[in-house]
């Protein structure tokens, strides 16, 4: 206790020094409303210098992955200390330092899977966010089915030569290394044949082609693999036994996803429904004056609740068992639809605006927001697939 | 607030597990209902659950309880829900042992706390007057006669009121109806002169009844809690018992849930498993994550009520309103994935969906909660 104490005053000194003033703006740890985020990276472009500064000193510390051990760049902090600084973070209104897919997705997994030189060179950079890393499942033929992709690594002796086709590949043209699944074993089964691949996006051959989403921005593109040569040593685990490793990688970017549910870390601005509701529908001794629309915002809110409290007995109970992710991803991700869709609903015309002045930022992003959330169900294995995998693997249901 | 159980609920839960699973299976309450027992629940059963200890959880040591809390309760609660035992666990050990315990004088503590610890009387809590639960809509009156309190008014569909020895009454001694203020709780024997108990017969035979007052005098010592303070005080105990149900309700539909998945898992039709069709897989796994919430609101608020939450109201009508919608939809559901057999007497599903509809009246159902927590949380 005493320990903990001392951690936190250390912490909130060392924040009270570090934290750049306009880094404690309040957290926006929502990926789906971007404006002055840093994801980091070699092409990273900083709009507010402070935020570069922000990120490099937090992530010296290593406190961009707090629990992390110290000898691969983490901040080497335990379950309590973590908390603690994630309070402290907390209450001064500290920026998220860094967006990461590497931090969410690939380093947990690296940690798991890699080999100890390969843990020790790329998970710095990840929490320094010195690389910035997309993920390269997706292919146009292999979407939920995703096993059976055919994007070819050949044994070439000293290399791998690669050629095929990744799509939906987030952030493809800003990242500068991707992790890939490739199929290292043509005639295997499908589960058999596939290997995890770490491939720098500036080899000769790797090229991206931005594709248009219905919030009108692009964060995603196809992203084509031309005879692209990979050193051998960027094999994450066994050659063909890659698929273990796409599996605990999905599981962390679905934990990831299912916090987006909760309306503490939303997007939209912090808007909450029911303050939305109160301004354009009006208010009746203090409530919401549609009284229809007071009733749906109700059971969602309780809804959320339960949520959240499920997501705190996971917590309680030792961490959240494998199968279980799939849970919170489909009730996470339907969900937060439905909060944005009540929100636009709250929202009436405003809540439809698109450009021009008559309407404010805030509207108008919320409307974009409400489109992304759309991906939320479909990204990372869509509510359907996550259906199928509680009925198999949580119920027993047969096949 | 940790969401999880500490040993000694872990313990209890088990014990009742156990209790459920060997002494009283469904089949338990079968034979209650075919043979028509007029109490709706079995004396012997009750003996043994009072020997375990049962009956006391709410109660301090002092008084020959073990203080267990509220979460002990509702575990046990949660366990024989899945066997749907009935006994007058709710009625008696939670809300009788809680009303007296809380609001209770000293020597209506020691009068009644150790009969109960000891199974020597069950007690009931009469509240409701409507179809619906409303509490502030009370118009049982009780007026103070020279030395005496005169109670005259009807009660409805009071839990366990026709096997109660000691009944606590919500009456009003002044303000009108919809009020809370003016209310005023009072303690008294069932076999008082001016007592009429109706029995009547549910959907899910278990035991109730509707109480005439008639010209009912009592002692001023009958007061519980203080006079005008009825109003707070029932939402403070039928809290506890909201909760107390919502982990029988829980049961409820974890029991219904798993009947429904091994049917999944045997019957075959088109020359396969049922459990293979994804139209009927996708409903399971709603039905798992709905569940899965419901355990969480429950837990919450059993565990909120043992270290005095201050958001106990709006955590009550969470885990009640979350509860019902839950065992409502679990109890449609394996009806449905069991055909035909799912709407025989035969088989036991149906007797959770039966069951499933009374729970949800009783205090209060979802909407009276969603209205309760809309309120609370300014909405
Ligand atoms: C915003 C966003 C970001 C993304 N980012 C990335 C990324 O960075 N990297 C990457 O690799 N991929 C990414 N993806 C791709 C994503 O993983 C796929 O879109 C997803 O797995 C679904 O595949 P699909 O689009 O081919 O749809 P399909 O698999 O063709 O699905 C079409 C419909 O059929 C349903 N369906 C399919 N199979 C079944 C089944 N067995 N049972 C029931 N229903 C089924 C689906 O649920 C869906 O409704 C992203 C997607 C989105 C929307």
């Amino acid at each position: 206790m005493e320990h903990l104490e001392s951690f936190r005053a250390e912490v909130k000194e060392w924040l009270e020094e570090n934290c750049p003033p306009s880094m404690r703006t309040g957290a926006k740890v929502d990926a789906s409303s971007a404006t002055d985020e840093v994801w980091g990276g070699r092409n990273a472009v900083y709009k507010n210098p402070e935020s570069k500064l922000w990120l490099d000193r937090m992530g010296a510390k290593g406190w961009t992955m707090p629990t992390v051990a110290k000898e691969y760049g983490g901040g080497g902090l335990s379950k309590e200390e973590t908390k603690i600084l994630n309070e402290e973070l907390w209450s001064i209104g500290a920026k998220q330092a860094l967006l990461s897919f590497g931090i969410w997705m690939l380093a947990p997994a690296l940690l798991e899977y890699a080999s100890e030189e390969q843990k020790r060179l790329h998970i710095p950079r990840i929490i320094k966010g010195e690389i910035r890393w997309c993920q390269g499942y997706s292919e146009p033929g292999s979407g939920s089915d995703l096993a059976s992709l055919s994007t070819k690594a050949e044994d070439m002796g000293d290399h791998y030569l690669v050629n095929g086709q990744k799509v939906w590949t987030s952030y493809a043209d800003q990242a500068d290394w991707i992790f890939a699944l490739v199929r290292t074993g043509p005639q295997e089964p499908k589960h058999t044949g596939i290997s995890f691949l770490l491939i720098d996006m500036a080899t000769e051959g790797v090229s991206t082609k931005p594709i248009t989403l219905i919030s009108g921005k692009s964060p995603f593109c196809e992203t084509f693999f031309d005879n692209v040569k990979v050193p051998k040593e960027n094999l994450v685990g066994e050659v063909n036994a890659g698929w273990t490793i796409a599996k605990a990688l999905l599981q962390h970017e679905r934990n990831f996803i299912s916090n987006f549910g909760l309306a503490g870390a939303a997007s939209g601005g912090g808007n909450d429904v029911v303050t939305l509701a109160k301004k354009h529908f009006g208010e009746e001794d203090g409530k919401i004056a549609n009284g229809i629309f007071r009733s749906d915002v109700t059971t969602h809110k309780m809804k959320e609740h339960a949520f959240g409290l499920t997501l705190k007995r996971a917590g309680d109970e030792g961490g959240k068992a494998s199968a279980v992710a799939s849970m919170f991803k489909y009730y996470g991700t339907e969900h937060n639809k439905k909060r944005h869709e009540m929100m636009i609903a709250a929202m009436g015309s405003n809540g439809v605006a698109w450009d021009g002045d008559e309407y404010d930022q805030e509207e108008k992003d919320l409307t974009k927001a409400w489109l992304r959330t759309k991906g939320n169900s479909i990204e990372g294995g869509t509510s359907e697939v996550q259906l199928n995998v509680i009925s198999k693997r949580v119920l027993g249901l047969p096949s | 607030m940790k969401l999880i159980l500490n040993e000694e609920q872990q313990m209890l839960k088990d014990s009742a597990k156990d209790f459920a699973e060997n002494r009283t299976p469904v089949n338990h309450f079968r034979s209650l209902r075919d043979d028509n027992d007029p109490q709706n629940w079995d004396k012997e059963v009750w003996k043994e659950m009072v020997e375990l200890g049962w009956s006391g959880i709410l109660i301090p040591e002092e008084f020959g309880g073990s203080d267990f809390g509220l979460a002990g309760i509702s575990v046990i609660m949660q366990e024989i829900g899945k066997t749907l035992t009935p006994s007058p666990l709710l009625a008696t050990a939670v809300l009788g042992a809680s009303a007296i315990n809380t609001f209770g004088t000293q020597e209506q503590k020691a009068e009644y706390l150790p009969k109960i610890a000891s199974g020597e009387i069950t007690t009931a809590l009469a509240v409701d007057e409507e179809s619906h639960h409303a509490p502030s809509n009370t118009l049982t009156k009780a007026e103070l006669v020279g030395d005496e309190w005169v109670i005259n008014g009807k009660k409805k569909f009071v839990v366990d009121g026709s096997s109660a020895d000691v009944l606590i009454v919500l009456a009003r001694t002044s303000g009108v109806k919809g009020e809370n203020a003016g209310l005023t709780l009072f303690i008294l024997n069932a076999n008082q002169e001016g007592v009429e108990v109706i029995k009547t017969d549910m959907a899910d035979c278990r035991n109730y009844a509707n109480i005439v007052f008639d010209n009912v005098s009592l002692a001023k010592k009958a007061l519980l809690g203080d006079q005008e303070s009825g109003g707070e005080a029932i939402d403070k105990i039928l809290d506890e018992g909201r909760i107390a149900l919502s982990a029988e309700m829980l049961g409820n539909s974890e029991a219904a849930f798993e009947m429904t998945l091994n049917y999944l898992k045997e019957r075959k039709q088109f020359g396969v498993l049922i459990g293979t069709f994804q139209a009927l897989q996708h409903r399971a796994a709603e039905m798992f994550v709905e569940i899965e919430l419901t355990k969480s609101a429950v837990m919450a608020a059993m565990q909120g009520a043992d270290e005095n939450n201050n958001d106990l109201q709006r955590m009550a009508s969470l885990a009640k309103s979350i509860a019902g919608e839950t065992l409502y939809l679990v109890s449609n559901e394996s009806v449905q994935m069991h055909g035909g057999i799912g709407v025989t007497d035969e088989y036991d599903i149906g007797f959770y969906m039966k069951r499933a509809r009374v729970a949800e009246v009783i205090f209060g159902g979802a909407n009276f909660h969603q209205e309760r927590y809309a309120n609370l949380s300014n909405f």
